[in-house]
């Protein structure tokens, strides 16, 4: 189950740029914390993420562990055309995740 | 001339019955009024409120493993938490709402129940208070219920811990008061279960009330223990008639 909410306007008209919001669960481990016994807790930080637009990719970012949990990403995009848009990311994990909205051009 | 002290006598035992709030009714102000300006706009945007993330989880959760019964949660389950905790028949005991889906869980469906405090229990719990958000909190205090807010107050008005505090001493008699860089909150529950900043996580109310417990360097009650219940259903009806929040956020 996809642990993110992504949030754009119901309608958003041809050629002007709408904010995409979106809210991924993840603990964004630092890597600098230690566990009750004093024991190095991993890094797992969300590493990638990617933003694809009927297949071009129209936002990219690269997070760190400087990024709070629960990472919340803004930005704006210009409406083309009708279609959806496909994010995905990867921690360090390895642990991939995927969701998705479609875009209602006007 | 015997007509009015018997009316005296009648409004005394109408007072003695309904027992005083510690904070009356016009004065009961949530959490929400002392928290931030940033934490007010996080809450107040559902689309920037990470406790959604939690609701979005549990509605998942409720249509895989509670919708088979109860349908639509956004009917059967409207108003719902706002009456818990409750007194359960069945087991004979004050249940909150998460010891409610526990027990639903090992007792009805027969599958190993969630564990207090786990992800899947507390998404749940959040979806479930999230349909009750807007209604007045009304719990019931009487009959089976009254030993166990007879317990909860008791444990609300006693000192705790090293600080030897008292959680009446800060939430009735000094709310609103700085202590340190806080501003004390009249202590509700109306939020829970909230996204609080401080965990990174949406936590329910006996997590919040242990977290107070720590703060008074007092031993802590498991998650789960009937101590915590009772003071759930104290708070719950001292913060009786404020809408329900959840999921709040807190800081």
């Amino acid at each position: 189950m996809p642990d993110a909410r992504i949030n754009i306007p119901s309608k958003v008209a041809r050629g002007e740029p709408f904010p995409v919001k979106l809210q991924i669960r993840h603990p964004m481990e630092t890597g600098y914390r230690t566990d009750d016994v004093g024991k190095g807790i991993a890094r797992n930080v969300i590493r990638t993420l990617t933003c694809r637009y009927n297949g071009e990719v129209v936002f990219a970012a690269q997070l760190s562990s400087g990024i709070a949990a629960n990472p919340f990403l803004s930005f704006f995009v210009v409406a083309r055309a009708p279609g959806e848009m496909i994010f995905e990311w990867i921690d360090d994990a390895g642990v991939k995740g995927s969701d998705r909205v479609d875009v209602n051009v006007a | 001339m015997r007509c009015p002290i018997a009316l005296a006598a009648l409004g005394m035992a109408a007072i003695a019955f309904a027992q005083e709030r510690p904070i009356s009714p016009p004065d009961l102000r949530s959490g929400i009024a002392f928290a931030g300006a940033d934490v007010r706009a996080m809450q107040a945007d559902d689309n920037a409120n990470p406790g959604f993330l939690w609701v979005q989880r549990g509605a998942q959760l409720w249509q895989a493993n509670c919708a088979s019964c109860h349908g639509d949660a956004p009917a059967s389950m409207r108003g719902v938490a706002a009456r818990y905790p409750a007194y359960d028949a069945t087991s004979q005991s004050m249940l909150d709402l998460d010891g409610r889906i526990e027990q639903c869980r090992v007792v009805r469906q027969k599958k190993p129940a969630f564990g207090r405090e786990s992800e899947d229990l507390v998404a749940l719990g959040s979806y479930v208070s999230f349909q009750s958000r807007g209604m007045p909190i009304a719990v019931s205090i009487d009959g089976p219920a009254r030993a166990a807010f007879d317990r909860g107050a008791a444990f609300y008005q006693e000192r705790h811990g090293q600080m030897n505090l008292a959680c009446t001493q800060c939430h009735d008699a000094n709310w609103g008061k700085r202590l340190f860089n806080e501003t004390l909150s009249q202590g509700h529950g109306s939020a829970f279960p909230a996204y609080r900043l401080e965990w990174q996580a949406v936590g329910s109310l006996q997590r919040r009330v242990r977290a107070c417990l720590f703060g008074v360097r007092a031993q802590m009650p498991a998650p789960g223990a009937p101590e915590l219940t009772d003071v759930e259903l104290y708070l719950a009806w001292r913060a009786q008639g404020l809408p329900m929040e959840s999921p709040g956020v807190r800081r």
